[in-house]
């Protein structure tokens, strides 16, 4: 079977810098990063920009089902349709394939902080939990945590009903969403699909689970490339961000406005020892650039800070691409996990068709595992 | 070289060559299919936690395995090796740990569950009033740091693929109650791109704890007829009222038919169809005019080279929720026609639970030893027809039948619908 070429018609992107792909792309040529260290001090993290959520959700009766995670990827979500000129368009909506990446949780805070103040000494500690959750727990709070949910408020929100697929598995998920709704595409599986992700780096137990890790940076801001030497870690940003794909000749025979070839993604999820990110960035790179021409390109790495993956990614990038200008994602909107390799795509092909480079790899370093490149060109 | 097998759109045939199945029933094909085909209720009561406070006090749980730290990840990843293991090994494809293909796994949704932020609490010393400030100073400690995996969307699919030697990265996936089918249709696709000659197509569900427990029970979803356990789950009769939690794991290998053949195994069946399709009615409930399921079911059938006739049972998602059964009957008669009424469907459900992200792929495991025995396990605990279902449920009792092509149906919340179609032969 011939494969189809792969087109990038639509982009939504959202985080602390902004909405939109303007702000995005001329942060590429230098920004303050928006970075708030005082409301869950001493950590940091790069807070959403305020969003007027009607714009994108205009019921309030969606808006209150949904966790901050969710109205983030429903909001990027419908900025991306918009974009591709699909928003409203219940033909094609509706046999439009859905594939999200997503973690999940969002809790009720208060009510975690209360179950534990009393867990201590209650008589009958498995009684008393049952009874504080059947009576403090609000029953939306499942739908609005549970990690499909953000796929499927899309659905109800947009009216994306071809297929949903939600995948879980922090940064791997967004490499793997892309990869294989593109491989589809290719194949003849799909016509149009909804990709990308969102996160909210807002959240204590969020920052929790990486810090058992050891995984946050715990100075100033810095970017991510110098992080290492002073104990490494990212600092965990909130957004979304979501990019229609479309096959060419069908993006074509509605006339659709191509922002970007996408050429190739790769992934792949090695076992981490001194060297294998090096060594596994070098095959992903022979799988998606072969022979590609370097000039008039940039890389936008989705590199998080870490100690060890960053210095080997960094040489990894320095060595295949000489010369080549790599932007890291992380230093101007945090580390968005599961959409982090989205935002990068979003931001790469937003760049691209605004004319500000020819061609873009985007790169992704899990940084507990998973590797990810993804390679698109520009369409003149 | 010999012409390459393809089905009537030109595409390779998906080929199953191995079945894994933990269930509350036990472990391995033998004593599921012995149970399932017995009417052998694997729910009962659960002693698993306290029950105290709470409408429903019953689950079909696995525990007889164990795994430690207790919590879902846990024991879902115990089961998952289980299943996977024992499909690896009836296909006898590859090395020991180098599965040649890749992996597919659905995964329950996790997180950190209660005895860790307690353990977290202690550790951090708060008195009075404990907030997430303490329990992120405890963790500041560095003693928890193999929580952080524990407790990851992606570890799981991670152990697994390590140590099945699985290839490329392993992926994750949740749609809801139709996980362990959408595993499946991801193996399928793969196999049919030719990205791949073999796939490991794994749903797991090892999550019965207090809170997952009270969620669905606040959602009105779960059955409160405790008493007896095994008679709660009551899919597709009148006195239904929800649906029962239970845990296990299933495991597929999918394999391109001629690379099947090329190594001389032994082929038990095919995945022919998958039909799938979103609805965006509500976050639980079907659209009233089942038009999303209707598609989904006719969708597979029709991605099978087939017409409804050929169908000849089907593995029901049948949950025993007043919705579900109502919806799903209601889209099989509009795709199968009067021809419907004859034609058998039971649910799984009604003796192992809602084994929820496995469920797809344990009753994709049941299809398959349907068709390889022809013998239909029954719906138990059918005592009081629905007269708004008239559907032939195989009541309480297994029936011998001719099969040669099942139909596998998972709905989920968020609007998850997706439909599987095997069969013992090529459409």
């Amino acid at each position: 079977m011939s494969k189809r070429e792969v087109w990038i018609t639509g982009i939504g992107l959202v985080s602390s810098l902004g909405e939109g792909t303007e702000t995005h792309v001329a942060a590429l040529g230098g920004v303050t990063p928006s970075v708030d260290g005082e409301r869950f001090a001493p950590h940091r993290l790069h807070p959403a920009v305020p969003l007027a959520w009607e714009q994108q959700i205009p019921k309030k009766a969606d808006q209150r089902q949904m966790e901050a995670w969710q109205k983030l990827g429903v909001y990027a979500a419908g900025l991306a349709l918009a974009d591709a000129g699909l928003k409203d368009d219940k033909e094609r909506l509706g046999r439009m394939e859905l594939v999200v990446a997503a973690g999940g949780g969002e809790r009720d805070y208060v009510v975690d902080g209360q179950i534990l103040t009393g867990l201590p000494t209650a008589n009958d500690a498995g009684a008393f939990l049952n009874e504080r959750l059947m009576n403090d727990l609000r029953p939306t709070l499942f739908l609005a945590q549970l990690s499909n949910l953000l796929a499927g408020n899309i659905s109800i929100v947009h009216g994306v009903t071809g297929g949903t697929r939600t995948f879980m598995g922090e940064e791997q998920a967004g490499v793997d969403a892309v990869r294989i709704a593109a491989a589809r595409i290719a194949a003849g599986q799909g016509d149009t699909f909804l990709v990308g992700g969102a996160y909210n780096a807002e959240r204590p137990d969020i920052l929790l689970i990486y810090e058992m890790g050891g995984f946050l940076w715990a100075h100033d801001f810095a970017s991510v490339w110098d992080r290492p030497g002073h104990g490494g870690g990212f600092i965990p940003g909130s957004g979304a961000a979501f990019l229609v794909l479309e096959a060419a000749d069908t993006a074509g025979a509605r006339g659709a406005r191509p922002l970007a070839r996408l050429d190739a993604v790769a992934a792949d999820l090695t076992r981490r020892a001194p060297g294998s990110v090096d060594r596994s960035l070098a095959r992903l790179w022979a799988q998606v650039s072969p022979g590609a021409p370097r000039s008039k390109g940039a890389i936008l790495s989705g590199a998080t800070g870490v100690v060890g993956i960053t210095e080997e990614e960094r040489g990894a990038l320095a060595r295949l691409a000489q010369g080549v200008r790599v932007y890291a994602t992380g230093d101007l909107i945090g580390h968005m996990l599961e959409a982090q390799f989205p935002a990068g795509l979003a931001l790469a092909a937003a760049a691209l068709a605004a004319g500000s480079f020819e061609e873009a790899t985007v790169t992704s370093v899990g940084h507990t595992r998973g590797e990810g490149l993804a390679r698109i060109t520009r369409i003149t | 070289m010999t012409t390459p097998h393809r089905d009537r759109s030109g595409r390779p045939l998906v080929a199953v060559t191995g079945l894994g199945i933990v269930t509350s029933l036990g472990e391995g094909r033998d004593d599921n299919w012995a149970a399932l085909t017995g009417g052998r209720s694997g729910i009962h009561r659960i002693d698993r936690f306290a029950t105290d406070n709470l409408r429903t006090t019953i689950a079909a749980t696995v525990d007889f395995v164990a795994a430690e730290p207790f919590c879902a990840p846990a024991l879902s990843q115990e089961l998952a090796v289980r299943a996977v293991a024992e499909a690896i090994g009836q296909a006898a494809i590859g090395q020991a740990g180098d599965f040649p293909g890749a992996l597919f796994i659905a995964v329950p949704p996790v997180e950190m569950e209660w005895p860790q932020r307690l353990a977290l609490a202690q550790a951090s010393g708060a008195a009075g009033d404990v907030t997430y400030a303490d329990l992120i100073a405890a963790a500041r400690s560095g003693r928890f740091k193999t929580w952080h995996d524990l407790f990851l969307f992606g570890s799981v699919a991670d152990h697994v693929a390590e140590r099945f030697g699985t290839k490329g990265s392993p992926v994750s996936l949740s749609t809801a109650c139709s996980s362990g089918a959408t595993a499946i249709q991801l193996g399928v696709e793969a196999i049919r791109r030719g990205e791949v000659e073999a796939a490991l197509c794994v749903g797991t569900d090892g999550s019965v704890n207090p809170e997952s427990l009270i969620r669905f029970s606040l959602l009105s979803a779960l059955s409160t007829q405790n008493d007896p356990p095994g008679a709660a789950s009551k899919p597709f009769s009148k006195n239904r009222d929800g649906f029962v939690m239970g845990e296990g794991a299933a495991a597929l290998v999918l394999e391109d038919y001629d690379h099947a053949l090329a190594r001389g195994a032994t082929v038990l069946g095919f995945v022919l169809g998958c039909g799938e399709r979103g609805d965006s009615f509500h976050r639980t409930r079907s659209s009233p005019d089942g038009a999303p399921i209707i598609a989904a079911i006719r969708e597979a059938i029709d991605d099978a080279g087939l017409t409804p006739d050929a169908i000849d049972y089907v593995n029901a998602h049948g949950t025993a929720t007043p919705e579900n059964d109502k919806m799903e009957s209601l889209g099989l008669m509009a795709v199968l026609g009067e021809r419907m009424s004859g034609v058998p469907i039971s649910s799984n459900k009604s003796m192992i639970g809602h084994t929820l992200t496995a469920a797809g792929a344990i009753e994709a495991v049941a299809s398959l030893m349907t068709l390889q025995t022809g013998r239909l396990p029954p719906t138990i605990n059918f005592q009081v027809p629905d007269p708004a279902i008239a559907l032939d449920v195989v009541p309480n009792v297994a029936r011998d039948a001719s099969v040669t092509r099942v139909l596998s149906n998972s709905f989920g919340f968020g609007g998850q619908n997706t439909c599987l179609v095997f069969g013992a032969e090529p459409a």
